[in-house]
């Protein structure tokens, strides 16, 4: 099977590496509970972490109500994340700092709009990739084919990231194979699009689940690893996030290969991407704190992140309606 | 804040992300020692009291060495003060209500509640521990102390049935987490009625004297609790209206300390630093562990009372353990402690960091490897980097010395048994932790770890109600809990001791055995029996299940109270206590794991032989009188076959319970055995004091070496008849008779005996038992100083005093939980 991907071509299929997994959720919450605590950022510091929070979003709709009129409104937010005006009191250039989010997610009917309003965005906006959520999202209870599908369309119009589900039904049945199968053959289907998987881990059951879930989908070439669609009960918490991280970790000294990160759904102040960036900083290192190896999907975040910067300038907290709308 | 944009271009954090500085301001310190003045007095009878002309000795803090505040050192009329004005307040805050006690104390923790940003300054201003922790724990922790034990005020009356308190209680917190020593040990002092004297550690004064000034201002009584500065501790322990110390230190001081009041009659409790453990099998989860160790070994620069400085994997995940601990280390920094960027601060104790680096550089000259990733920061003062120390083995002198800083030791081990005994290994006995998911696992490890806490799958975790503490060399007594509330409280029978001349020669109590072994007349019963002699009743010491000849070779004369020879029983000496030891030693560990139906039926065994045999003993007990009454002696044997059945009942039912603290799991007490008992009756009651004593013992799982009367032995060396027939295995009782003093002597600094009950006359054999275990293992002891108990009495006979030093009370924590979403 041949395999396109810049980052991580995948693995052989090999139980071994995840079947005999222990996750001691106690200790993980414990641990989970730590990481706001040992470390914190002020000042000028803080301002530049909700900048770098700010270029790792991918910005994203996905709702049933989504039309060109609110994608179109979310893109041009996407390449123009800050006003001028906090620019400026920032003493910043957009163009210099490439200031944009990291990418922005919609689903495969409105990609053709999306990278159309980029591409009429300005460099920033040409050079900001659409990613897709595709398989069904967000159930993938769909036949294979059709899922399959699904990806290849969102790619031909244009999508250079595509957001896969797995399938959930053979991982609680314990079907790892029937999963890094499928995933396999999205990978193809995405060709040159980078390939998110999506754990869905709110539906899995336990945090061994979820590991193995993570290295099975790296296994199967996934170049980041997502928490959630963002509908399940429960979706990006650190307990999860740091169970996927010590995957990455685990594949990355197996393989050599660095898989991304994404957490997805329940971000949404400044305070907690911090706490985030901050996470991937300790478990991971800096090197994954930045878009090519972690995003955060959200759409409520970046409009606290221009407000934090608006309060950094300024020392005053803005109105909601004073700041542009995305 | 406008402008501050321009001022601090984000350029280079922008591209590296770096975190910054995150001080926690102390202005609010500043202005609490500015009210002082920077100069603290005591703070007795409820107002702030400074003397003149005494010594200043500067507060310093750890991380700058800048002098922060001076404090008073207190001469012994200082103290003097402090004690008379607590023996005041004693005669009014032992008798209030339990609930204006405990509204006294609810005020106490509500009062904390809202200066608890000031205290968490002040700890870690003072001592160098990091404020993230002081805060996030340490203050915490102090503050539940004193809600739980405001309910333990209220309560009293029902749940502490039977014992009162003792009087002036002085606490010694030490300088390793101080504010919560302190609340540990004022918080169960004041709720059972006592009143405090505290005097800080030298290291660490400031947080006490700002304890102190909460207290008065949630309207506690003057004199209730104070705080006299001092480096003398003696002056405090040793004054004799003191009833009850407890100290938390590291095993010197304990030593000292049981030293210091040995045979005073005042009641002591300790926590010692443990040395301790973490043992990871290969079933655990290796990621977790790592993240748990390195707050086990390094929080507050690894100066806890349980800090972790033994760590020891199971083979096949050693190399994984160890190489995911590596990177994790490397992300440690060290720097100021008010930095909450920072994980660990400097050492309290500046002395301590030559130490350390010497223990490092002999483990490196010996072969150990020894990895210390982080980088030491210029301008903060006695910083040692976190510590991982591999290829040391356990004859390492780095691995047998407590390290009371970041070092960490690795030892690989093969199996569960061989993890136990590594373990369990060495003088110390505070603490472990146990990692693995495998409940199998978990639970027989915990079990057999001799340690006063075991944390499965955590680390770390205190709460007021689980009582933590040490077994072995790491002290007695517990913090926290109903186990805690018996280290500042007595039987309501007993009155307060207050001994006058303790005094002993510790050279020669013991040391050497009577003399008048020349040969005396014969037995009255032979003398009588004219030209049909009865046949010669040799009395044989009785150990590991059989009856043995003495070492000595010789007999003592038991004279009757008229005078005359009743019969010769063997002069024991050293070596019979020495194989009496071995043989329960020996037997103590299956023993205790006999379950406690199982030891019921032999301990009904015993007393249904007894009564069989109870004429026997009847008329034996009747012939030390000789007058041939026979009335005490029949009372004698009743109540002792009763107190045989009140102890079979009992091995059922005091296995332990379930705790109710914080902890989203289980947490429960075990009343485990102690091990090896040394049990020395009194001439009273020869027969009802020597059953009364080992019943106890035995139904609760130990093995014992009783020394019967002195006086009158012949009626309890005849017990090894009913032991022999009742299945009671060889060696759980081993019975020696001789020289008091020498066999006392023997006990006392017998490594292998775990505690020693002494119920002899006269003041000296109740000192000597106390000093003789400062210098050894530290061994519990329960002693009378010489005063009589009346065993005919129940509550005197078999009160709960019995179940209470006959165990040992362990927590074991276990979280528990795997649902995290659907």
């Amino acid at each position: 099977m041949e395999v396109h991907s810049s980052g991580n071509p995948g693995w052989d299929y090999d139980e071994s590496l995840f079947k005999s997994i222990r996750v001691n959720l106690s200790a993980v919450k414990a641990k989970a509970a730590e990481i706001g605590i040992c470390r914190s950022v002020k000042k000028q510091w803080q301002a530049a972490w909700q900048l770098r929070a700010l270029a790792c979003i991918d910005l994203t709709t996905l709702a049933g109500d989504d039309t060109p009129v609110n994608v179109a409104r979310l893109c041009v937010k996407a390449a123009h994340p800050i006003s001028k005006d906090i620019l400026k009191m920032l003493n910043m250039n957009e163009k210099e700092a490439k200031l944009t989010t990291g990418a922005v997610c919609v689903y495969p009917n409105q990609v053709q709009v999306a990278r159309e309003t980029l591409d009429k965005c300005g460099e920033g906006g040409r050079s900001l990739p659409v990613a897709s959520v595709a398989t069904g999202f967000p159930c993938g209870q769909t036949p294979l084919g059709p899922r399959l599908e699904e990806i290849r369309s969102a790619v031909k119009d244009g999508a250079s990231e595509i957001d896969i589900v797995i399938n959930r039904t053979y991982a609680l049945a314990g079907n790892w194979r029937g999963v890094y199968d499928e995933v396999r053959q999205m990978k193809v289907a995405c060709g040159k699009a980078h390939m998110k998987t999506i754990l869905a881990t709110g539906e899995l059951g336990s945090l061994r689940n979820v590991y193995r879930a993570s290295i099975v989908c790296m296994m199967a070439g996934a170049d980041f690893i997502k928490t959630s669609t963002g509908k399940e009960g429960v979706n990006a918490t650190l307990v999860v996030a740091l169970v996927m991280i010590r995957a990455i970790r685990d594949y990355y000294a197996l393989t050599g290969y660095k898989v991304g990160f994404k957490p997805a759904g329940g971000i949404r102040t400044a305070k907690d991407a911090c706490v985030w960036l901050s996470l991937m900083r300790e478990e991971l290192g800096e090197e994954w704190t930045r878009p090519d190896l972690f995003r955060i999907g959200a759409s409520a975040l970046l409009g606290d992140i221009e407000r934090q910067l608006y309060h950094y300038a300024t020392g005053c907290y803005p109105a909601m309606g004073q700041m542009p709308m995305g | 804040m406008a402008g501050a944009a321009a001022q601090f271009p984000f350029g280079h954090i922008l591209d590296t992300l770096e975190y910054g500085p995150a001080l926690e301001g102390e202005a609010i310190v500043k202005q609490w020692l500015e009210k002082h003045n920077h100069n603290f007095g005591h703070f007795i009878n409820g107002e702030w009291q400074r003397p003149v002309d005494r010594d200043n000795i500067p507060s310093k803090k750890p991380s700058t060495g800048e002098t922060l505040a001076n404090t008073l050192e207190a001469t012994e009329g200082d103290v003097q003060i402090a004690v008379a004005a607590a023996e005041a307040a004693y005669k009014t805050w032992g008798k209030i209500s339990p609930f204006s006690r405990a509204k006294f104390l609810y005020s106490i923790a509500r009062n904390l509640q809202k200066h608890q940003s000031l205290l968490a300054l002040v700890e870690a201003v003072d001592s160098g521990m990091p404020s993230k922790e002081s805060r996030t724990t340490g203050v915490p922790a102090i503050i539940r102390q004193f809600y739980h034990h405001a309910g333990w005020a209220q309560v009293l009356p029902e749940e502490m049935q039977g014992w009162t308190s003792l009087g002036i209680v002085a606490v010694f917190p030490g300088w390793m987490s101080p504010l919560v020593q302190l609340a540990q040990r004022v918080a169960p002092a004041l709720a059972a009625g006592n009143t405090v004297v505290v005097m800080p550690s030298s290291h660490t004064r400031l947080s006490a004297l700002l304890f102190a000034d909460i207290c008065s201002q949630a309207g506690l009584p003057a004199g209730v609790f104070s705080v006299v500065t001092g480096s003398t501790p003696g002056l405090l322990a040793s004054h004799p209206a003191v009833s009850a110390v407890t100290l938390a230190g590291n095993t010197l001081e304990g030593r000292a300390m049981r030293q210091l009041i040995a045979g005073s009659g005042k009641k002591l409790s300790m926590e010692l630093t443990g040395h301790c453990p973490i043992l990871v099998f290969e079933e655990a989860d290796l990621d977790s562990a790592v993240e748990n160790i390195v707050m086990a070994a390094f929080s507050n620069s690894g100066q806890n009372t349980y800090s972790a400085s033994r760590l020891l994997v199971q083979e096949p995940v050693y190399s994984r353990l160890v190489e995911k601990l590596k990177v994790r280390m490397t992300k440690l920094v060290v720097g100021d402690n008010l930095d909450k960027n920072k994980d660990q601060g400097p050492l309290c104790d500046p002395a301590a960091v030559i130490r350390l680096n010497q223990l490092v550089q002999e483990a490196q000259a010996e072969g150990a490897h020894i990895f210390h990733p982080s980088a030491l920061p210029s301008g903060v003062h006695d910083c040692f980097p976190p510590t991982l120390v591999t290829g040391a083995q356990t004859s390492s002198q780095i691995y047998i010395e407590e390290p009371c800083g970041p070092v960490l030791v690795v030892i690989p081990f093969r199996t569960e048994k061989e993890a136990i005994s590594i373990a369990n290994h060495g003088v110390s006995g505070t603490a472990a932790g146990v990692w693995t998911e495998n409940v199998n696992v978990a639970l027989e490890v915990a079990s057999l770890l001799q340690v006063a806490t075991v944390w499965i799958n955590t680390y770390g975790l205190l709460d007021a109600a689980s009582g933590a503490g040490g077994l072995k060399a790491s002290g007695f007594g517990r913090s926290g809990g109903k186990e805690g509330l018996y280290s500042y409280m007595r039987p309501s029978w007993q009155q307060p001791v207050r001994t006058t001349n303790s005094e002993v020669d510790l050279d020669k109590f013991g040391a050497s055995s009577r003399s008048d072994l020349l040969p005396s007349p014969a037995p009255v019963d032979t003398l009588k029996a004219g030209d049909n002699p009865n046949i010669d009743k040799t009395y044989k010491l009785f150990y590991g299940g059989g009856q043995k000849r003495p070492d000595s070779g010789a007999s003592l004369p038991v004279l009757s109270q008229t005078g005359s020879v009743l019969a010769h029983v063997p002069d024991g000496g050293k070596k019979d206590v020495r194989n009496a030891v071995e043989a329960a030693v020996k037997a103590a560990p299956g023993w205790s794991k006999k379950d406690g139906h199982g030891r019921s039926q032999i301990l009904y065994y015993l007393a249904e032989n007894l009564l069989s045999r109870s004429s026997d003993f009847i008329q034996l007990l009747s012939s030390a009188s000789g007058d041939g009454n026979q009335d005490q002696a029949k009372t004698e044997v009743e109540l002792a076959i009763q107190r045989l059945f009140h102890w079979a009942a009992y091995c059922d039912k005091f296995g332990g319970s379930v705790q109710e603290n914080t902890l989203y799991g289980l947490t429960w007490k075990v009343h485990h055995s102690l091990g090896a008992i040394g049990i020395v009756c009194p001439d009273d009651f020869p027969f009802l004091a020597f059953v009364s004593l080992i019943a106890p013992a035995i139904a609760r799982g130990n093995a014992v070496v009783a020394v019967p009367s002195g006086q009158f032995p012949l009626a309890a060396l005849a017990f090894h008849q009913i032991l022999e027939t009742s299945d009671v295995p060889a060696g759980v009782v081993n019975i020696i008779t001789g020289d008091r003093n020498v066999l006392t002597r023997t006990l006392a600094q017998h490594q292998d005996i775990a505690s020693v009950w002494y119920f002899g006359s006269g003041e000296a054999g109740s000192t000597f038992v106390e000093a003789a275990a400062s210098g050894g293992n530290m061994k519990r002891t329960w002693v009378n100083y010489g005063r009589p108990r009346n065993f005919l009495d129940q509550e005197q006979g078999q009160g709960q005093e019995f179940l209470v030093e006959s165990t040992t009370v362990k927590n074991v924590w276990l979280p528990m939980g795997d649902i995290f979403a659907n």
